[in-house]
């Protein structure tokens, strides 16, 4: 016990505490540039900008429609995948199981850079095919990159989440079902009024996880930075706080921003998890 | 046993495709080639980047943008590793060996300590445990790229900037395996045996060490596994930790390559190569492992 606690606190505790603290100050460089910088003590005057930070509202503006877009729709392919597949109705079940699993296994950067390549003209073989047919082919236009970066997680996490819904599904008693049926209810009527109001836990659980993936946005946006103009320094509130600590040297606001989005993700899963322990007490 | 291979496994692979397949196999209904069909169409999506990742590090500078992407054209393999092991002396090989050591090492050590701290909360009740769980429950929803540079502040105030332990630290605790642990030791651990060695004059560590981890053996090897990727696949920390690029993980070495590939087009095969030979060893290991993983994510779902 002592040896994780330690870690704990060292690793989670800490840090925060640093952050707080580090979050009340500024770095002020001493008139012409030159020579030591100046640490002065502002209190929260890192928070009151951070609440008038136009850059701010606007990555996290980003980051909130991204992830009203991409968690619902990468929750509804994972259900769907896995009623499927306990429907027992799909062929080579394990095999695509496994298929759908394995961007999991490779790592976010990589996986970035490999959608990177496929998002170039020149390179990519689905921008040649989609210019060959006259179809929109700029996946890195200003528009179109928010949702080229959704893409990147939604093949990233699909499979994980499926298999999370799968395994809740699975692990439900089969003879409600039997009943339903003889009771002369569809595969349908039975996946809707019965698999996934039993299986809601389980779902929540992954939008929980998905909501927290959602505002860690960072290497995926900073992979296709050095691509395309359209995805700047301060695209998502972590790239900010990047920028903020390693370009600018402004670690006294960086550590206000990153204290700001510690208590955005730690409501919004409390959020969630509210709804999660109010399912499983009914 | 029997109690926790319900309550842990059971949900996941063997019984329940057992189940399935006892039900008769019914004749090929339309509904099932369709619903065949979109899943075949997902599975092609999933695959679409590996596919064309494969494709590609058998590919020439030149055919990579003139050749189709999802077949093969002059088959370079051999020449574009070669680009790849040369790199810089071999930087590569010492990326992957990071990446191995950072991983290994790491989730070895986080497995163990999620272990303990996994059976004291399952096993001694003292003052103020669920206060600590709940504690503990808190940190899993501060993710770790938040946490990135408040750890970046801590570790530049004790001087281990650019060290390999400031990567290895920070992975020592994770906080999803106490909870799996916390589980597993709870419902295999009969108390009785606890007793029984305790009385045999066996001392705590002893008791830790000869009797709990073995009998938890299949939690470790999922946390092991869980840690294992997310130290693998973790890239935020070693960005601002590390400026020196020979204890650079892998995924941070192919960002660098990536973002040099801008100004250089030739280097494109070595980063598609390089992350093709840097995926294998995961997917082998989630491939060999996959009973673990099923299981750990249904634990997850159970919970």
């Amino acid at each position: 016990m002592l040896p994780f606690l330690l870690i704990f606190v060292t690793f989670h505790i800490i840090p925060i505490f640093f952050a707080v603290q580090e979050s009340l100050f500024r770095q002020q460089s001493s008139g012409l540039g030159l020579g030591e910088s100046v640490r002065q003590f502002v209190g929260l005057g890192n928070y009151t900008r951070a609440f008038g930070d136009s850059t701010l509202y606007a990555a996290g503006g980003r980051v909130l429609l991204y992830g009203v877009v991409q968690v619902p729709i990468m929750l509804f392919l994972a259900l769907g995948m896995a009623l499927a597949f306990d429907s027992a109705l799909v062929h080579a079940r394990q095999f695509l199981q496994v298929v759908a699993f394995l961007p999991y296994a490779i790592p976010g950067v990589i996986g970035a850079i490999l959608w990177a390549f496929l998002y170039v003209p020149g390179i990519s073989p689905i921008v040649s095919l989609l210019q060959d047919i006259g179809a929109p082919s700029d996946f890195l236009s200003p528009r179109a990159v928010l949702w080229s970066i959704a893409n990147v997680s939604t093949w990233q996490w699909t499979g994980y989440n499926m298999i999370i819904i799968f395994a809740a599904l699975q692990a439900l008693p089969r003879d409600i079902f039997e009943a339903a049926r003889v009771d002369g209810a569809g595969a349908w009527r039975v996946a809707w009024s019965i698999k996934i109001p039993l299986v809601l836990p389980a779902i929540l659980l992954t939008a929980l996880f998905s909501i927290i993936g959602t505002l860690q946005l960072f290497s995926e946006p900073l992979v296709l930075k050095t691509l395309t103009g359209n995805v700047t320094y301060n695209y998502t509130p972590n790239m900010m706080v990047y920028n903020l600590a390693f370009g600018t040297n402004d670690t006294g606001y960086a550590s206000a921003v990153s204290v700001v989005i510690a208590a955005v993700t730690f409501i919004a899963s409390i959020v969630v998890l509210r709804l999660l322990q109010k399912r499983g007490s009914q | 046993m029997t109690h926790v291979s319900s309550r842990l496994s059971g949900a996941s692979a063997s019984p329940a495709f057992s189940r399935n397949a006892v039900q008769p196999r019914r004749a090929t209904s339309p509904a099932r080639v369709i619903l065949t069909l979109v899943m075949v169409a997902l599975a092609l999506y999933f695959l679409i980047p590996v596919l064309w990742m494969i494709f590609a590090s058998t590919k020439s500078t030149a055919d990579l943008n003139s050749s189709f992407g999802f077949w093969f054209a002059d088959i370079h393999f051999v020449q574009n590793l070669k680009t790849v092991f040369v790199l810089q002396d071999g930087i590569f090989l010492r990326w992957m060996g990071n990446s191995l050591l950072y991983a290994g090492v790491g989730s070895l050590g986080a497995t163990l300590i999620a272990a303990a701290a996994g059976y004291s909360l399952a096993k001694f009740h003292f003052a103020g445990r669920d206060a600590l769980l709940g504690f503990i429950l808190g940190g899993v929803l501060i993710p770790a790229t938040v946490l990135a540079l408040p750890t970046y502040i801590l570790l530049d105030r004790v001087g281990l900037i650019n060290t390999y332990w400031a990567v290895f630290l920070p992975s020592l605790g994770s906080t999803f395996g106490v909870f799996l642990c916390r589980i597993y030791v709870a419902s295999s651990v009969p108390d009785e045996i606890i007793e029984a060695a305790r009385v045999d004059g066996a001392g705590e560590v002893r008791i830790f060490f000869t009797i709990v981890l073995r009998m938890v053996v299949p939690a470790l090897v999922t946390v092991f596994l869980f840690s294992f990727i997310s130290i693998w696949n973790n890239f935020f920390l070693p960005l601002i930790v590390l400026n020196d690029e020979r204890k650079w993980p892998v995924t941070l070495g192919l960002y660098s390559l990536q973002q040099s590939a801008q100004s250089d087009p030739d280097i494109v095969r070595t980063v598609v190569t390089g992350s093709l030979v840097s995926t294998i060893p995961l997917v082998i290991l989630f491939l060999v492992l996959q009973r673990y993983w099923r299981s750990g994510l249904t634990a997850g779902a159970l919970k």
